[in-house]
């Protein structure tokens, strides 16, 4: 009954999402109060439903409903709970439902908080989402219906979860990556809406600042866990592998990236208002391109699920509209904005317009690797795949060059090029930075190895420019005054420069071998000794496992007990590796098993990661600095203070329109 | 030239050399790293170029897997039902690496035809073909039914 209940309000959820999509846009350019009035009871409608159906799905997960197909293939009685529960979004139709009810989350959210914007834009920003709404519900209710029942013969026991999919990274990521996936069709509802009504001002910018950064803010905190479960899960010790569906979520990251510095410029000097629009559209347009990639399959990709080509040709007519039609409007509307751009060559505007380009770029870049063996494919050119050496020889010189740059960002000023005297503290900073940068690395790895150099300068460049930028601010202002959004930029910037630190020495400094060894064997890897005292049969609640016994000692002393698993899953007998993991400021100790060969003896592959967690620390630091910018004041304070006059009056006319529908 | 002209040339110049820059470099490194695919067939017919990184697939023959008892070394054999290619590989083979299932592997083709493997694939979803797998085997004649389970 409760799947019915589910597939139902699912539909019902569509039945709001049509007029949503077109009843307030039609009132916003009639300028019809009662019709532009509609779209939040129906955005409320479409996210209770919504919420309701997914409550349905992740009952019938938890009360083990085999006789839906979903549910059989992806759970089983013997999981523990929150698997049962996390399984809901760990294949192709729940995550769906998720993306479903997080975009009417985050409209919901828009509806909720916009109170203070004028009628019209909201309108049309809440029809917009309506759109992108319908396209993702009648691509879940066509082609990948959750709920289709297995009857009559439905099986007494399901299937089970992808068993790297049972652990606790996986309950969160989907969800964070989807909120930033999500999150960034509000920045693009607002380029749109601002699109249709043709005020492209310093004031739209202002109201997207706050949706773009969050939706970044998840979106990087998505990007982190991923990476991290990627490490710990895998059983490689890579964190990052240029695979495509990495790289879908990383594209639309690089372009949020660029539109937040986008938006600042926009807001606070007016410019680049075309340019900030087309980010919006793109940003979004990548989110989607990540969801055809993964989705369709058309990728050779470790993320790449068992497919069906009809999935993958809804999404691509989807994108293809979507895109399309954003461009085409934008074609038609860019052209009426004029902007004046009076600035001095070192001024911010021209750092952050850098900014813009490199960041583009780079995700441009990174697109074309992507979609490289797709394109030469159809050209009839042989399956081919472009490996990691692409990426990180192109990536790596665009993003050393945007971290010098970087360095120079917290001292320029709007409009007019910097003077003579911070140019003197510049050359300072960047003198502390190199002398550093070069005495690091001798001291820890004991030769000057240039690429750590590079590292380390300009890391301690971005961390040396910023925090005296932070301290003359402070002592000037007080620490206590200063805005949110400041510390924030702070905040995110300092964690590039802790993530570069733990990037580049990982890569460098890290050691790993695969060895053959028989209990009582043992191994000499960055200053520690591992032994390997045989393995243990481990019982688990749905698998049963081999546990390895690695002695890791520091000297003479034993220091830690690390015990990697071999698990295999009961239900359909996939093994499974458990990777185990002492973790430190500077190092981690990482060792996984790889298969028996015999007489005891195991395949092992030891780990020894330099600086690693500095990866994920800096990352989350990035995420951090994004939702700490968002608590800023000024969005709130200014919006109200900009809209007092018209939101009295449209209050007024809202009221009577409100007391017309009761009497319809 | 008028002030905002000469800004605008400036901004557009930036934006050029950005793109020429990263387009240039792209390029380049497109030409060195990409790896193509050849199937069993194709590899048995010569058509695979010696000494260059390359990506090979099909189904792990039956039977055909055979380890060093001292080192980590392994040989199998895979197979696209046509042809038959062996390979070697020095490493830890991924947990859903097992007989009769498809992969992936990368590596370079040695002087007896041999692939001797640096990387090996095999996907997280056990009911998942490598697209390229999936091609290969049709080109070869054997259509979906010959390998999908149950």
């Amino acid at each position: 009954m409760l799947p019915e209940l589910g597939h139902f309000t699912l539909i019902l959820a569509l039945c709001m999402a049509v007029p949503l999509a077109v009843i307030p846009l039609i009132g916003a350019a009639r300028n019809n109060q009662l019709w532009m009035s509609y779209a939040r009871p129906l955005v409320c409608g479409q996210f209770v439903f919504l919420v309701t159906s997914f409550a349905c799905l992740a009952a019938a997960f938890l009360m083990d409903d085999f006789s839906v197909a979903y549910v059989a293939q992806n759970s089983n009685s013997a999981m523990p709970v929150q698997y049962k529960l996390s399984a809901v979004w760990g294949a192709h139709e729940g995550s769906l439902l998720l993306w479903a009810l997080i975009l009417s989350g985050w409209t919901f959210a828009v509806a909720v908080f916009s109170r203070n914007l004028p009628d019209e834009l909201v309108a049309r920003v809440l029809s917009v989402m309506g759109m992108i709404s319908i396209g993702f519900l009648l691509f879940l209710l066509l082609t990948s219906n959750p709920f289709a029942r297995l009857l009559p013969n439905s099986p007494l026991e399901g299937g089970e979860l992808n068993p790297l999919l049972q652990d606790v990274g996986l309950i969160f990521h989907p969800p964070l990556l989807y909120m930033g996936y999500v999150g960034f069709s509000v920045a693009f509802a607002f380029a749109i809406a601002a699109l249709l009504g043709g005020q492209l001002d310093a004031a739209w910018a202002r109201w997207s600042r706050p949706w773009t950064n969050i939706a970044w803010a998840f979106l990087s905190a998505g990007i982190v866990l991923g990476s991290y479960w990627a490490y710990y899960e895998l059983g490689w010790g890579g964190w990052w592998f240029w695979d495509p569906v990495e790289n879908a979520s990383f594209m639309p990251w690089l372009v949020g990236c660029a539109l937040i510095h986008s938006l600042a410029v926009t807001d606070k000097r007016g410019v680049f208002k075309s340019w900030t629009v087309l980010l919006a559209i793109f940003a979004f347009s990548l989110s989607l391109l990540g969801t055809f990639l993964v989705r369709s399959g058309v990728l050779t990709s470790v993320h790449a699920f068992a497919s069906d080509p009809a999935r993958g040709l809804f999404i691509l007519v989807f994108l293809f509209l979507v895109i399309g039609g954003s461009l085409t409007l934008y074609a038609v509307r860019a052209p009426e904005v004029v902007s004046k751009p009076v600035f001095g060559l070192w001024s911010r505007e021209i750092l952050l317009l850098l900014n813009n380009v490199i960041l583009v770029v780079a995700a441009v870049t990174v697109l074309l690797g992507t979609l490289y063996p797709l394109i030469i494919d159809s050209l009839g050119g042989g399956r081919i795949s472009v490996g990691p050496p692409y990426f990180n020889l192109v990536f790596v010189p665009l993003m050393c060059v945007l971290f010098v740059l970087l360095g120079f960002a917290p001292k320029s000023q709007w409009k007019r090029s910097s003077t003579n005297n911070l140019k003197r503290e510049l050359f300072m900073a960047a003198l502390a930075s190199l002398g550093v940068g070069v005495l690091f690395p001798l001291i820890y790895g004991g030769e000057l190895h240039l690429g750590a150099v590079l590292a380390a300068t300009l890391s301690l460049w971005i961390a040396i420019t910023g925090a005296r930028d932070l301290i003359t601010k402070g002592r000037k202002s007080g620490f206590g005054r200063l805005s949110r959004s400041y510390l924030g930029m702070q905040l995110a910037h300092f964690g590039l420069a802790v993530c570069i630190i733990g990037v580049a020495f990982t890569s460098i400094y890290s050691e790993q071998r695969d060895v053959r060894m028989s209990p009582g064997d043992s191994l000499e890897l960055g200053g520690y000794r591992f032994q390997f005292d045989g393995v243990k049969q481990v019982e688990g609640q749905n698998f049963s496992a081999q546990e390895g016994q690695i002695s890791i000692y520091q000297g003479d002393q034993k220091a830690y007990l690390l015990q990697p698993q071999k698990r295999v899953y009961l239900a359909r007998r996939q093994s499974m590796t458990e990777a185990a993991i002492e973790t430190g400021f500077t190092r981690d100790l990482y060792v996984a098993l790889g298969e028996p060969l015999g007489d005891g003896a195991w395949a092992v592959r030891v780990h020894y990661k330099a600086f690693v967690i500095w990866i994920w620390m800096g990352g989350l630091l990035m995420g951090l600095g994004g939702f700490l910018a968002v608590t800023d004041r000024r969005y709130r304070i200014k919006a109200a203070q900009s809209e007092k006059i018209p939101v009295a009056t449209d209050n007024g006319v809202a009221e009577v329109s409100s007391n017309l529908g009761a009497k319809a | 030239m008028h002030p905002i002209r000469k800004q605008r040339l400036k901004i557009v110049l930036f934006i050029l050399a950005g793109f020429g820059l990263a387009v240039g470099l792209a390029l380049f490194a497109l030409q060195e790293n990409i790896n193509l695919f050849y199937s069993p067939t194709q590899i048995v017919k010569g058509e695979a170029p010696q000494n260059t990184l390359i990506r090979a697939g099909g189904m792990v023959v039956e039977g055909s897997v055979k380890r060093d008892p001292q080192s980590l070394k392994v040989s199998f054999q895979i197979t696209d039902y046509a042809e038959t290619v062996d390979v070697e590989f020095d490493g830890i083979l991924p947990d859903l690496f097992r007989e009769g299932q498809g992969i992936v592997a990368q590596g370079r083709i040695s002087g007896s035809g041999d692939l001797k493997a640096v990387e090996v694939l095999a996907k997280h979803d056990e009911n998942y073909m490598p697209p390229e797998v999936t091609d290969a085997l049709e080109q070869a004649g054997y259509g979906k039914d010959h390998y999908s389970k149950e």
